[in-house]
């Protein structure tokens, strides 16, 4: 059934795009390019122009500077009922007018194509609502008029599919299952998808690539995997995750590890794994990353030791535990430890040591804001 | 527990509904008490005097109770012009209002929406005229369209006008006036109505591949129709009606009189009691009939 959607998605390439709204510049120069068929994810917090840009490429704003190729032909100038995508709308804006099924027949309508109707159903079947196609959207639930919106959306086989935080009005359990819906569609019909949100979770969840932004640019774009594992500045580390991070000068740095002097102690990584190896840089490690020892680890060139500290909070949230362990002279660190009965046992206020594999650091490109430097 | 602490309470709530509904009776009754003696009451002594006969005595002014229903007969006979002109000025006006209104309220609610204080400025101006009676303005305009106004001589000099040309008095003046007078009614509930139209529907509109006008044609024009019902009520009923843009004094003539200036006349001058309410019921009744028919051909109520 699926096949009747099938379209050949195209590559989307933005370059040097720019958006000035009165009195800020919402989006700038922005480069990115999505190849046909990908799911790609825009994650940032609000206000950091992943909306603007989403609107750009649907011809909803137009932008200050800068090309959108869709398929290599630039389409900056045409109108949104001119372009070949199809948006999601984060309230799904669904037609209160129209019952369901000649709000998904409303695209084949306007442009004339054979059998709207028949096509609308067909869409409605895809996203199993066939039996509520005469109802009003307002009739139906939250999950069912996203879902509606999305078949209205794809009906039209767009050369690109926007979906601007389409989950986000759903509760927590409607919402993972929803991405899971959207996920198997997205295969199934093979489009491209631009998916907006803020949530860092729904993106790795469901993206091929994620490309992280802030304040109008980006920060970093790859694969979910690659961007958790060496996240290159530290809005990244922060924002996707958790991140316990270290600023300090490099002290030492050869081919193979790099070294910083964090308040006395050396915080080492691996010179692979570090945007930068000079001057003052901050190193990070990702909590789950970390264990935490009762008695004292034997020094080993492999790892990062820091402690004793005392547990000063300790968090039960079902598959790990999390614990926050005060070290004086250090700091505040969060360690996560699995619940499958390997970790030590420790009461609130017991001195604990923590340690990392040095191949488990990663080095910045920038240093985290608001956070003192250690020279 | 909480299942017990639930169950004790549904009795008691059920008990609320109907002593909720005895307070509201309460509430009601000055209302009530209100459309009883200014609307029952009036409506039942019009019919009534609608019925009577002249005076036994053949005194001016007097009649007695009667069921003289020729007084239907004749009004319609006698006044089939003024009443045929009523409507169609009346349904005229409307047009016009509507065609002038929808842009204004339109401009305001929707391209205004991001600029309170211009949003604000255009709204008073809508709302301005109610500032100077009704009355005044409509004077103001028979100044302004007489025989040696400016206007017109202007007009004239420029060859527009023929020399014995005029404007008070016309159809034109009147249906003018009406115009003028009922714009903001039809302004306002349009433009409430479209300032709470949801744009992104528009915007999804346009991304499914509807140009501007077939956007504005299948979404927003549908969408506010109540705006335009509530706006074509409030001007059609009161136009209907109306018996001061018509009368002699102000933009009227000879022969634009409409049916309110029928019943002013008949009532006031010619004391002719019956005829006079015999045309307002027949007035009433045309409106309600065609209102309801208005309102259920539009199918509004699918949207209210």
């Amino acid at each position: 059934m699926a096949t009747e959607f099938i379209a050949r998605g195209q590559d989307l390439e933005l370059k040097g795009i720019r958006k000035e709204f009165p009195g800020f510049v919402a989006v700038d120069n922005l480069d990115l390019k999505i190849p046909a068929g990908e799911f790609f994810a825009l994650l940032g917090p609000s206000g950091c122009g992943k909306t603007t840009t989403l609107r750009m490429i649907a011809g909803l704003e137009s932008p200050s500077k800068g090309e959108i190729l869709l398929g290599g032909k630039d389409i900056a100038g045409m109108k949104p009922h001119e372009r070949p995508v199809n948006t999601v709308f984060q309230n799904y804006a669904l037609f209160p007018h129209m019952s369901v099924l000649e709000n998904v027949a409303f695209g084949i309508r306007q442009r004339k194509l054979n059998e709207p109707l028949a096509k609308a159903e067909k869409a409605l079947a895809m996203v199993e609502l066939e039996h509520l196609a005469q109802r009003r959207p307002q009739q139906l639930s939250g999950g069912q008029q996203q879902r509606v919106a999305l078949a209205r959306a794809l009906v039209n086989r767009p050369s690109l599919l926007l979906l601007d935080e389409p989950l986000g009005a759903l509760d927590l359990k409607l919402r993972r299952q929803m991405q899971i819906e959207l996920k198997a569609i997205q295969m199934e019909v093979g489009l491209t998808f631009l998916h907006v949100t803020h949530d860092q979770e729904e993106a790795m969840d469901m993206a091929d690539t994620v490309a992280v932004m802030n304040q109008g640019h980006i920060e970093q774009l790859g694969s979910p995997e690659v961007l958790y594992d060496r996240p290159k500045t530290a809005f990244v580390a922060k924002f996707l995750g958790q991140s316990n991070m270290f600023i300090g000068k490099v002290t030492e740095t050869n081919s193979e590890t790099t070294s910083i002097e964090y308040k006395g102690k050396k915080i080492t990584g691996l010179t692979k794994r570090s945007e930068k190896v000079t001057g003052v840089i901050a190193i990070g490690v990702r909590p789950e990353k970390t264990y935490f020892h009762e008695t004292q680890p034997i020094d080993d060139p492999g790892l990062n030791i820091l402690g004793p500290g005392e547990i000063t909070d300790i968090r039960f949230t079902g598959v790990s535990n999390q614990y926050q362990i005060d070290i004086p002279g250090i700091g505040v660190m969060t360690v996560f430890a699995q619940n499958i009965g390997r970790s030590p046992v420790v009461e609130l206020g017991a001195q604990v040591y923590v340690s990392w594999k040095i191949e488990h650091s990663f080095g910045l490109s920038d240093l985290p804001s608001g956070v003192e430097e250690e020279q | 527990m909480a299942f017990v602490a639930f169950g004790s309470q549904t009795p008691a709530k059920e008990q609320g509904p109907s002593k909720t509904g005895r307070v509201a009776l309460f509430l009601l009754l000055p209302g009530l008490f209100y459309l009883a003696l200014f609307f029952i009451t009036p409506l039942v002594s019009l019919i009534i005097t609608s019925l009577k006969a002249p005076s036994a005595t053949g005194a001016i002014g007097r009649y007695d109770f009667g069921l003289e229903f020729g007084n239907y007969v004749y009004a319609v006979t006698q006044y089939a012009p003024q009443i045929f002109r009523s409507f169609s000025f009346a349904v005229l006006a409307t047009v016009l209002a509507l065609a002038i209104s929808y842009p204004i309220a339109y401009f305001i609610a929707v391209k205004s929406r991001n600029r309170p204080l211009l949003k604000g400025i255009l709204l008073t101006l809508v709302v301005a005229p109610f500032f100077i009676s009704f009355l005044l303005r409509t004077f103001a305009w028979k100044q302004i369209f007489s025989n040696d106004s400016l206007v017109v001589n202007v007009l004239k000099d420029i060859g527009i006008f023929g020399a014995d040309s005029y404007i008070i008095g016309t159809n034109f003046a009147v249906v003018f006036g009406l115009v003028y007078n009922f714009i903001p009614f039809m302004t306002l509930p349009i433009y409430a109505n479209l300032d709470r139209l949801d744009l992104s529907l528009v915007e999804a509109g346009s991304d499914l591949y509807a140009s501007p006008s077939k956007t504005f044609r299948k979404i927003t024009l549908p969408l506010s129709l109540p705006g335009i019902i509530s706006g074509t009520l409030l001007t059609f009923i009161p136009i209907s009606g109306d018996y001061v843009v018509a009368s002699r004094d102000f933009l009227g003539g000879p022969d634009t009189a409409m049916i309110g200036n029928v019943v002013e006349a008949n009532f006031l001058r010619i004391q002719d009691y019956p005829t006079a309410s015999a045309i307002s019921v027949m007035l009433m009744a045309t409106i309600v009939v065609l209102v309801s028919a208005y309102v259920r051909r539009s199918g509004t109520d699918d949207l209210l």
